[in-house]
């Protein structure tokens, strides 16, 4: 089927098989491969992207559902060469490692910040909680969230 | 490597620096092997087997074969390659018979994934079912049934296994140290227990998938998810009798390894497809699933410990013997089984020592390298037991831990004696005590307490890690000057997110002298391209290709002097350099530009001297022996890096939940050289560490099918699961032979965090947990003082996994 829509400011038309995911879609049709999947079952939260203003797992739904839709995914955080807010204070916090987890991490973060511009912890963590990452333990990337709330949770190795 | 300066005095090392991978991960510009689709590539997919034992009686695929779009069918009985690290113990595909749940017997490649999969739904195989052997206990009776029959014919590595053919034992590692009967008999006090895990799954988000082509000649072309480029090299080239020149395997970003992708996965597995299909790639993903069944996992332990204690509390002799459970193939299970035979003490000195530890095969899914490589696993008994043996005697388990420490002039049960620069495990466990403020409840806790009405413990555990590895194990690091004067740094040691890059970085301009701006170290890896490294694994790679990033970084100046020299006129003992050139130190304004002599310096007539600039650095580990195989003397350790975890729980003794409150962890890193990946890596693999002490672990059932191969089955730690204080320091004992007296860290954060949760359990509520993980109907059961449930190999799936906790802020 013909389905048309916006993704990260762009208008795509374009055939899909009806019984393709919205994750492939973006990755095989769109080339948007900065999306990811790590369980295709919606548990894991890496295929995260934000549609109509709403973070959801994109390998739980149909790109025929997308028809008409606004979508935003990593590819559309940044501003040319220049980082967005969330993407630089994930850098300066050290809120990456091997960064499959990231792009899904970073649109959660993106539709709360949204929502709720001062969140509490608390409120990351539950923002956050369908986005596993496996290598950073999660700390770094409260930490980065939180300096963008003026919260400014800081963490430092200590010297003995 | 070590010279003694301060950190104040250096420039990057030891000081904030960032990572030079954010960007590309940050924009989703990071390319994985998963985001990769070469022209005329094939998808493959895999028929598993629904059985853990079966003979495999006919296999149809005429069906299948008639399928649109399908390419190439393989099954195990047209393919005679063995694979194996340490044991060459298995095919590619089953052959005869499957071994676990899960595992592969046939593979299709075809235009599109549902082709692919459409296909293998046609393929028919017919099996004669077998009874399994499941649990690795029951493998060692003289009736259970042989995993492997023919193992009297595998080839394997016999300066280090012995495998013992007619039994399921895949490997006996050995250990005596001094008189062990006659510590027992001075022994005031002799204790004995068992503990005990289940096998687990590393999960790396990204699940392991490659692609590879068989191009005419066989040249062969890999693209894979893994840690050890020049591994998969290797092991395949000996699979396949090919020369390790035809085959070139390329690795670009990886998500996540943790050990999972240490060896060799699925690359043979793409390799048969794609010769088959004349060529043309083919590429592999395993589904979460599979990521669970058909790849390998941490293998389960039971452990049994007898110690002899005297009156005064000193260890005075140990018997040990650890059953770990390898899974259906060796894979590095029986290397986990030797690196923890020679560890298997922990911290501690133990002047009378037997070991035995055993490698078994059973019918299940297999065990390789994990985070910790059997550490995690045997750090839990032994640190359970030392807090067990301290309320038996009636001392403080802090006070026992400190006295029975290893300290300078200490031997490991290897006989290695432990040196002033070797780090203080004994500065650690008192810092991490110090931070829960332990033995002593504060005004504030006991209010809380009282508030609740639940019960807060405090534990502490220690822990020591040195890299398994071969004793001669070597790397090098090429410096190559590009035509401005910054520098490419190419190495095989890979960085899938743990962050050596950032700290090879640190080291070669801290060396070089050079801003860290002008060094680049080249992500994605290439075994064409990049210079030899063994493995990315064990915790070794900071050491060993610091090491050889700073004797790199040497011979570029040394090389950039001589050409110096030349177009100066000048001794090269009367130059120095900055971060742009090369000048006469007693007349500065006279010098020459790096960027002029990056590839050859060209003097005004024309004429050139030197030519591209390029430092080598090689590197091999010094003073290692491979161990006695009766006694296990010898010298193993690399390293050592020595650390420990104070934790803060409270516990509701009426239902046997529990929140972790705080977390403090101390390691002795050397020196710290990037401190922020110091504390991400700290705090990354306690919390994985955490994953394995409360919820994680494979449940079977009696047929030895996998249960719980998925997220919401099998559970892992999200933030909400995050213990409410966490601190991390470090002690800095510097390495001698470190790269700016540094040690690894990589894998250390993630042992012993589940004694130490045990043993704050204990405090609180006086429960004796021996099996990890601790849900909480485990440690309900154990505040009941009620027989554990062994559920791993179950009747029924009962209590299988909790959900994430709520933590009560309880305002």
């Amino acid at each position: 089927m013909r389905i048309k829509l916006t993704v990260n400011g762009l208008l795509y038309e374009r055939d899909c098989s009806e019984h393709h995911t919205l994750l492939r879609f973006l990755r095989e049709e769109l080339g948007l491969t900065g999306t990811k999947e790590g369980c295709g079952m919606g548990e894991c939260g890496a295929c995260t992207v934000i549609f109509n203003g709403k973070a959801v797992n994109s390998c739980m739904m149909l790109a025929a559902e997308a028809d008409g839709a606004v979508i935003h995914t990593i590819e559309g955080e940044a501003s040319g060469p220049t980082l967005s807010a969330i993407q630089a204070s994930f850098e300066k916090h050290h809120a990456v490692q091997c960064g499959f987890c990231t792009p899904g991490m970073v649109m959660s973060v993106k539709e709360l910040l949204s929502n709720k511009p001062k969140p509490s912890t608390e409120e990351i963590k539950d923002a956050v909680e369908g986005n596993f990452c496996r290598c950073t333990g999660y700390v770094q990337i409260i930490e980065a969230v939180s300096e963008l709330t003026g919260a400014n949770e800081k963490g430092e190795l200590e010297h003995v | 490597m070590f010279d003694d300066i301060k950190t104040e005095d250096l420039s990057y090392v030891g000081k904030k620096a960032g990572r030079p991978d954010m960007l590309e991960k940050l924009t989703g510009e990071a390319g994985f092997v998963s985001d990769m689709i070469l022209p005329g590539m094939l998808h493959a997919q895999v028929k598993k087997s629904p059985h853990a034992r079966a003979r495999i009686k006919r296999i149809d695929s005429a069906k299948a074969a008639a399928l649109p779009g399908v390419r190439a069918i393989v099954t195990g009985d047209e393919l005679d390659v063995h694979i194996g690290l340490y044991i060459v113990d298995k095919f590619i595909l089953a052959k005869g018979e499957v071994r676990h749940y899960g595992e592969a017997v046939a593979a299709v490649a075809a235009d599109s994934l549902e082709q692919a999969r459409a296909a293998i739904e046609a393929i028919e195989v017919e099996y004669e079912i077998l009874p399994p052997v499941l649990h690795h206990m029951d493998a060692l009776k003289s009736d259970a049934p042989l995993v492997h029959p023919d193992l009297g014919s595998y080839s394997y590595v016999a300066a280090a296994f012995t495998p013992k053919p007619g039994t399921n034992i895949a490997n006996h590692t050995k250990l005596r140290k001094g008189n062990v009967d006659k510590g027992f008999e001075e022994s005031a006090y002799v204790i004995e227990r068992e503990y005990s895990c289940p096998s687990v799954q590393h999960v790396p988000m990204e699940t392991h998938v490659a692609i590879v082509q068989w191009g005419k000649g066989d040249k062969i072309s890999i693209w894979t998810s893994a840690q050890s480029p020049f591994t998969v090299r290797n092991l395949f080239a000996h699979a396949f009798g090919i020369s390790h020149a035809n085959v070139r395997v390329q690795i670009p970003y990886v998500g996540g390894g943790f050990g999972g992708k240490a060896g060799i996965g699925v690359e043979p597995l793409c390799a048969v497809l794609s010769r088959k299909a004349g060529g043309k790639p083919v590429k592999f993903q395993a589904s979460r699933e599979e990521e669970f069944s058909l790849l390998p996992c941490r293998s389960a332990l039971t452990y049994r410990i007898k110690t002899g204690v005297s009156a005064e509390g000193k260890i005075l002799a140990q018997h040990m013997t650890m059953y770990w459970d390898s899974g259906a193939y060796a894979d590095y299970a029986v290397n986990v089984t030797r690196a923890s035979g020679y560890s298997a003490s922990g911290p501690y000195e133990i002047p009378n020592a037997w070991l035995d530890a055993y490698t078994i095969y059973t019918n299940k899914p297999y065990g390789t390298a994990y985070r910790g490589f059997g550490h995690v696993e045997f750090h839990w008994a032994v640190e359970r037991h030392m807090e067990l043996i301290a309320a038996a005697i009636g001392m403080d388990p802090l006070e026992f831990r400190l006295k029975n420490a290893l300290r300078p002039g200490s031997k490991t049960m290897t006989g290695e004696e432990i040196l002033a620069s070797t780090g203080n495990v004994v500065k650690c466990i008192e810092e991490a005590a110090r931070r829960i403020n332990y033995g002593t409840l504060s005004d504030a806790e006991k209010a809380r307490e009282k508030k609740t009405g639940w019960k807060i413990g405090k534990g502490v555990a220690a822990l020591q890690k040195a890299p398994a590895m071969p004793p001669f194990t070597a790397t090098a690091v090429v410096l190559k000057m590009n035509e401005d004067g910054s520098v490419l740094v190419n190495l095989a040691l890979t960085d899938y997110g743990q962050g050596t890059y950032a700290s090879i970085r640190q080291i070669v301009a801290e060396t070089l002298g050079f801003p860290l701006e002008k060094v680049k170290v080249a992500f994605e890896n290439d075994t064409d391209r990049d210079p030899y490294d063994w493995q990315t694994v064990a915790s070794k790679g900071l050491l060993l290709s610091g090491n050889a990033a700073i004797l790199a970084a040497e011979d570029l100046i040394k090389n950039a002097y001589a050409v110096a020299a030349e177009a100066l006129h000048a001794n090269v003992r009367d130059l120095g350099h900055d971060g742009e050139r090369v000048y006469l130190k007693h007349h500065p304004d006279h010098g020459v530009r790096f960027a002029s002599m990056a590839v050859g310096l060209a003097l005004p007539n024309g004429n050139g001297i030197g030519g591209p600039l390029i430092g080598v650095g090689r590197y091999i580990a010094q003073g290692l022996s491979n161990l006695n195989k009766e006694t296990g003397e010898g010298n193993p350790a690399l390293d050592w890096t020595f650390g420990a975890h104070g934790m803060i729980v409270e516990v509701n003794e009426e239902t046997g939940e529990y929140n972790v409150l705080k977390i403090a962890s101390i390691y002795d890193v050397g020196r710290a050289i990037n401190p922020d990946i110091v504390r991400g890596q700290a705090i990354g693999g306690m919390m994985q560490g955490l994953g394995t002490a409360i919820c994680e672990g494979y449940i079977y059932d009696q047929q030895g099918r996998l249960l719980n191969p998925s997220f919401t089955d099998n559970k892992i730690p999200t933030a909400k699961d995050l213990p409410l204080e966490i601190e991390c320091a470090v002690v800095e004992t510097p390495q001698i032979d470190g790269p700016y007296g540094a040690r690894g860290v990589g894998e250390h954060s993630m042992i012993s965090v589940a004694p130490a949760l045990g043993n704050a359990i204990q405090k609180a509520t006086g429960a004796e947990i021996t099996h990890m993980p601790m849900r909480f109907e485990d440690v309900w059961r154990s505040i009941q003082k009620k027989e554990p449930i062994d559920n791993w190999i179950t009747k029924s799936p009962i209590g299988s996994c909790r959900s994430a906790p709520e933590l009560r802020t309880h305002e």
